[in-house]
């Protein structure tokens, strides 16, 4: 608390970011440890994590007060003006010593208590298991094999602890290997294609410079090869683009040249770094923040910011491998430079492409878990989640999320998940609520003692299920169905849920998506409310005859009882209405306009899990 | 002239056709007066029929005796024949090419068509002008219909009957005529119950580059407003455009000659005001502004039957030239300046505030599509002419058949209607930031991508939504037998 100062200011404004007439609230502000909390005078709470925080910034001083407009990580930009300088200065230099944490114990998610037991937290961290993820998958089997090598992080510090590699691999090919790929990251099984007998590995660029080899690389490259029974030629995707790679070469890092393997084909795909990904989401934010944006402009600054021509860019990657297994039956081995970012998107987004599990809420959670958490995806430092090199941070999975959505948007009924939920999880990358997403590696992530100090996103999620669930998902799907998106640069838009989540104004007024969910949910409750009826109607009828049998000796049936017709006209009921309450309509009335609306969305409440509902509950899937 | 003139070779066999999405098809391609048909005589493959009227563009290549003809469709589908041989390609093309822009309507397919449908109800008299004038009608006394335009003398690009002031005689409306573009005096688009503002629209003022006035014209716009009312005059046209129109005749009002109005050239914020549109003529952005603004406010024009009317009133009553404006769409390399697809642009605005407000409208985008595709090629004559009085002339009424008669049908409706309707009594207000618009996929990416999971997805959510109808019906049923039942207990309990 030392750096809170001023814990509560009144007569704040609150602007609308969209509104071109310079509509306000005006409400009180409080500071609070974790929170920055807005209350309007309709009482409406707007809750703001300090985490999320990514910018705050004071504007020069106006007539009626000093504005802090503040950018979050969740794509959040709220605009106060404070009435007094002081009270703006205070806040300013409390927020940014708030927002930007030097360790890891001052992150939320050591003090965020859900009132869970030590049992119940330790559960939750099990919830999650890659050993069963990778037994799912068929390994280990007579060519693949758990790999004891890295058991105590000596080979590679940003592994985990557990690695699948080719039978036929001896230890000291893998160590001689690691010694010649970038940080120690020598090639590991990501995904294994029970059916097609075939894989995708992942690596770290080679230190081959101009001419270096590596004969026990070489061998390691081999035997993945050889543990693919049904074709010999392996694929070996370089991400980056070619230019990329050549340059690394000066640095002695580089790329696999194809003569000093035997059976690689290799192939560039041409995905930028995570600096030029960071510039570009910059522009994109620049663009669609502007007030009062015209078409042409959007546009334009949609494309020049080359943020979709990026998104196309991972997913081409991605139905590359998909259509090595499916087609060619290969192996393929995914690197970039160091293997934690482009290597991460394109792996997990080739497997969710080949395996309908990931394409569920739980295997979604284990994809994460695999493919971006245990494999070293560097959230803390791409995510800021301390305060460190700015230049570290990109938004590499928001990428991924956003190639997901783009596939569920292709694809409606595969996705067991809706938008929602792909939202939420953007959400607590950034919100250090949970462990999950703290650190940068397994080994530092048990060096924190995540497991014992804090709790894991994912229990939280699957008991908050319902809000996820896609209404249209059809299950009947095989478990290799294979997705093949259309990547014609015209099925990538801009994904508005996302980056205006909090935009309400610019949003569908009635949302499709939770109409049917609700419909959905009523339907089972419908289904449950006709058995109870059935079975009530079938023991009054067994009664009554047991009734008619016992009375009739006494006396006669009056069948034309008055009672009887007035039940006839028994009122039709009107059952629980699903829209009503999901429809948000603006009156004909001037009075009642778009801003209370907006209002409305700004006043997340603070539920134990910080919860996503306002801002996308009311949108389209 | 005979249509065999212009078929120099009607039957070709060995056509191969490839569409996006097919597997391409070999049969007999037939040319009749108006139809294109391919023909593979297999059971498992569906014959392609294409209107000529459809055709927009066609490009010709040769590779050897196989000749290729690329058709390019005003529902911008592009299909390709490959063609054995190159006298009949040539004759094929040319034929197409003639068939596809025949000068005289009266040659033109409606005129031809033979309904195999039973017609329940004749749309051309599905939506006359007195009837939507008793809508207004009990609401108020301040407007009346007039006659004044009966012989299509005053305004050839009016229909015959228009709402006008009350307090403004037939005299007056034949002098405001003579000062407004095109004859089009200000009449009455829409009436708001809610608080008794009006949309009118109109021509352009003639006021040319002396300022010309007209003293009734500014009487009839002046009366539509109470006193202490405020009005606003709309000119869809920039300041500059509008100025420039003085040179040519034209003009806009001078605020000082109508006191309660202010005129402006942009879009405005809501208030109770009334407003009066016009652009040059009135007959393109205005309509589109007077229709968009009616979707908003009018509950009625969000229903298939009261957009139908909103189709009739604003856009085929109030002359909206279709049959110059669709002669020929965006691949035609041959465009006349007076064709614009401004209709389809309406469309889309419609379509976007469908988008976000869902369960609003009582049809679905396929209504849209729909009328898209009719307003440019079909078998009805409703989109025919340019205005009431040459629809009058070409006798339409009873030479064609009115696309509302084949639409209002029961198995036609159940394709258009939006099973997420439910009827919203509100003004619906649409967002219009760049990040809330976006492309219509139904109409440009339509032939450019296969639709077939996003249809399987639309096809589940109708059998959810059906399936909660039918469990609702069976808890209520259930209901009341138990009722019934439980009252029969009851009877027989009691002595």
């Amino acid at each position: 608390m030392e750096h809170i100062r001023t814990t509560k200011v009144e007569q704040v404004k609150l602007l609308d970011r969209f509104s071109t007439n310079n509509k306000s609230l005006t409400g009180t502000l409080y500071l609070t440890a974790t929170h920055l909390l807005f209350i309007d005078s309709q009482q409406k709470e707007t809750w703001i994590l300090h985490h999320h925080i990514g910018s705050v910034e004071k504007l020069a001083l106006t007539t009626s007060g000093c504005p802090l407009v503040i950018q979050c990580k969740n794509f959040r930009i709220v605009h106060f003006i404070v009435p007094r300088e002081r009270d703006c200065h205070d806040i300013y230099n409390s927020l940014l010593q708030l927002s930007k944490q030097a360790k890891y114990e001052d992150l939320y998610a050591f003090s965020y208590n859900p009132k869970q037991n030590d049992s119940e937290r330790l559960r939750g961290w099990q919830l999650i298991d890659l050993a069963e993820e990778y037994k799912r998958m068929g390994v280990p089997n007579s060519n693949w094999q758990l790999s004891d090598a890295n058991r105590e992080y000596k080979i590679c510090e940003t592994y985990p602890r557990e690695l699948y590699v080719p039978r036929i691999a001896s230890k000291p090919i893998i160590v001689g290997s690691s010694k010649f790929r970038s940080k120690g990251r020598f090639p590991v099984l990501s995904y294994y294609h029970q059916n097609k007998e075939a894989a995708i590995c992942r690596c770290s660029q080679p230190l081959s410079g101009f001419s270096a080899r590596c004969l026990e690389d070489e061998h390691l490259l081999q035997a993945i090869s050889k543990a693919n029974p049904a074709n010999r030629y392996m694929y070996v995707v370089d991400t980056r683009p070619k230019l990329n790679a050549i340059a690394n070469r000066a640095a002695g890092k580089g790329y696999e040249n194809e003569d000093n393997y035997s059976n690689i084909r290799f192939q560039f795909v041409g995905i930028e770094n995570i600096h030029v990904m960071r510039s570009s989401l910059q522009k994109l934010l620049e663009v669609n923040g502007t007030k009062g944006l015209s078409v042409n402009d959007f546009y334009s600054g949609l494309e020049s910011s080359g943020w979709l021509r990026h998104i196309k860019a991972v997913m081409d990657a991605a139905i590359f491998l998909a259509k090595a297994i499916m087609v060619e039956n290969a192996s393929v081995l995914v690197h970039c430079s160091d293997g934690w970012d482009r290597t991460s998107q394109v792996c997990s987004l080739g497997s969710l492409l080949l395996d309908s599990y990931y394409r569920t809420v739980k295997g979604f959670m284990v994809l994460i878990e695999k493919d971006w958490i245990s494999f070293g995806h560097k959230f803390s430092e791409r995510c800021g989640h301390l305060d460190g090199d700015p230049k570290e941070v990109s938004p590499v999975f928001t990428q991924f999320l956003e190639c997901v959505w783009h596939l569920t948007e292709q694809f409606p009924q595969d996705f067991e998940f809706n938008e929602a939920f792909l939202l939420q999880i953007h959400e607590h990358i950034h919100s250090c609520q949970f462990g999950n997403f703290l650190g940068n590696c397994q080994k530092e992530r048990e060096e924190l003692k995540l497991k014992e100090k804090t709790y894991s996103l994912w229990p939280f999620l699957l008991d908050d299920q319902k809000k996820y669930l896609n209404p249209l998902y059809s299950s009947s799907s095989q478990k290799f169905a294979v997705l093949e998106p259309n990547t014609a640069s015209f099925n990538f838009k801009f994904w508005r849920n996302m980056y205006h989540q909090f935009d309400r104004t610019l949003h569908p007024r009635e949302s499709v998506c939770n109409i049917i969910m609700n419909m959905n949910e009523q339907n089972k409750q419908l289904e449950k409310e006709i058995e109870d009826l059935e079975s009530k109607i079938n023991k009054c009828k067994n009664e009554q005859i047991d009734g008619v049998l016992t009375k009739e000796l006494l006396h006669p049936v009056h069948p034309e009882s008055p009672i009887i017709k007035t039940s006839l006209c028994f009122k039709e009921q009107t059952l629980l209405p699903v829209n009503d309450t999901l429809r948000t309509i603006e009156g004909s009335n001037p009075a009642d306009n778009r801003y209370s609306e907006y209002a409305e969305e700004f006043s997340k409440s603070e539920p134990a899990v910080v919860s996503l509902e306002y801002g996308v509950a009311r949108m389209t899937c | 002239m005979e249509f065999a003139e212009l078929i120099k070779t009607p039957r070709v066999d060995n056509v191969v056709l490839h569409r996006p999405f097919y597997p391409a098809v070999e049969g007999t391609l037939c040319l009749t007066g108006h139809h294109l048909i391919l023909s593979s005589r297999q059971d498992n493959t569906e014959e392609l029929w294409l209107l000529h009227s459809n055709i927009d563009a066609i490009d010709k290549r040769f590779v050897g005796p196989l000749g290729t003809i690329i058709i390019k469709c005003k529902d911008f589908r592009i299909i390709q024949l490959d063609i054995p041989g190159m006298e009949e390609c040539l004759n094929i093309a040319s034929s197409i090419e003639a068939l596809s822009t025949l000068d005289s309507i009266t040659l033109m397919y409606p005129f031809f068509y033979r309904p195999m449908f039973e017609v329940i109800e004749d749309g051309w008299h599905s939506f006359l002008p007195e009837q939507e004038f008793e809508l207004y009608s009990s609401a108020t006394s301040d407007w009346r219909l007039s006659y004044v335009n009966k012989e299509f003398a005053v305004c050839p690009s009016y229909p015959p009957i228009v709402i006008v002031p009350k307090s403004i005689d037939d005299e007056a409306l034949r002098k405001v005529a003579t000062f407004r573009h095109g004859g089009r005096f200000p009449v009455l688009s829409y009436y708001h119950k809610k608080n008794g503002m009006v949309i009118m629209r109109s021509g352009q003022p003639l006021t040319g580059t002396n300022g010309r006035r007209c003293k009734e014209d500014e009487k009839l716009i002046n009366a539509t407003l109470r006193a202490g009312k405020r009005g606003y005059i709309i000119d869809t046209r920039s300041l500059n455009v509008a100025q420039q129109a003085r040179a040519k005749g034209g003009g806009f009002e001078q605020e000082a000659h109508y006191p309660q109005w202010r005129r402006i050239h942009k879009s405005i914020e809501r208030e109770g005001a009334s407003i009066l549109i016009h652009g040059t003529e009135g007959t393109d952005s205005t309509l589109q502004v007077t229709s968009l603004a009616q979707i908003i406010l009018e509950p009625r024009s969000r229903t298939i039957r009261g957009f139908e009317a909103l189709i009739e009133r604003e856009w085929l009553q109030a002359g909206h030239p279709f049959q110059q404006r669709c002669a020929q769409s965006a691949y035609c390399s041959s465009k006349q300046k007076w064709e614009s697809p401004v209709f389809l642009l309406f469309l889309d605005c419609v379509w976007q505030i469908l988008r976000q407000f869902p369960c609003s409208f009582e049809f679905n985008e396929n209504f849209l599509i729909m009328l898209f595709e009719h307003a440019y090629a079909s078998q009805f004559g409703t989109f025919l002419g340019n205005n009431e009085s040459e629809r009058c002339k070409l006798k339409l009424q009873q030479k064609t058949m009115s696309l509302w008669s084949w639409v209002n049908r029961p198995s036609e409706l159940s394709k258009v209607t939006n099973p997420l309707f439910e009827a919203n009594s509100l003004v619906i207000w649409p967002s219009v930031a760049p990040q809330s618009l976006q492309l219509w996929e139904g109409i440009f990416l339509r032939w450019n991508r296969s639709s077939k999971y996003l249809d399987e997805a639309y096809e589940e959510m109708v059998n959810i939504i059906e399936y909660n109808k039918e469990l609702q019906a069976k808890v209520n049923l259930l209901r009341r037998q138990l009722a019934e039942l439980e009252t029969k207990d009851g009877v027989q309990e009691s002595p």
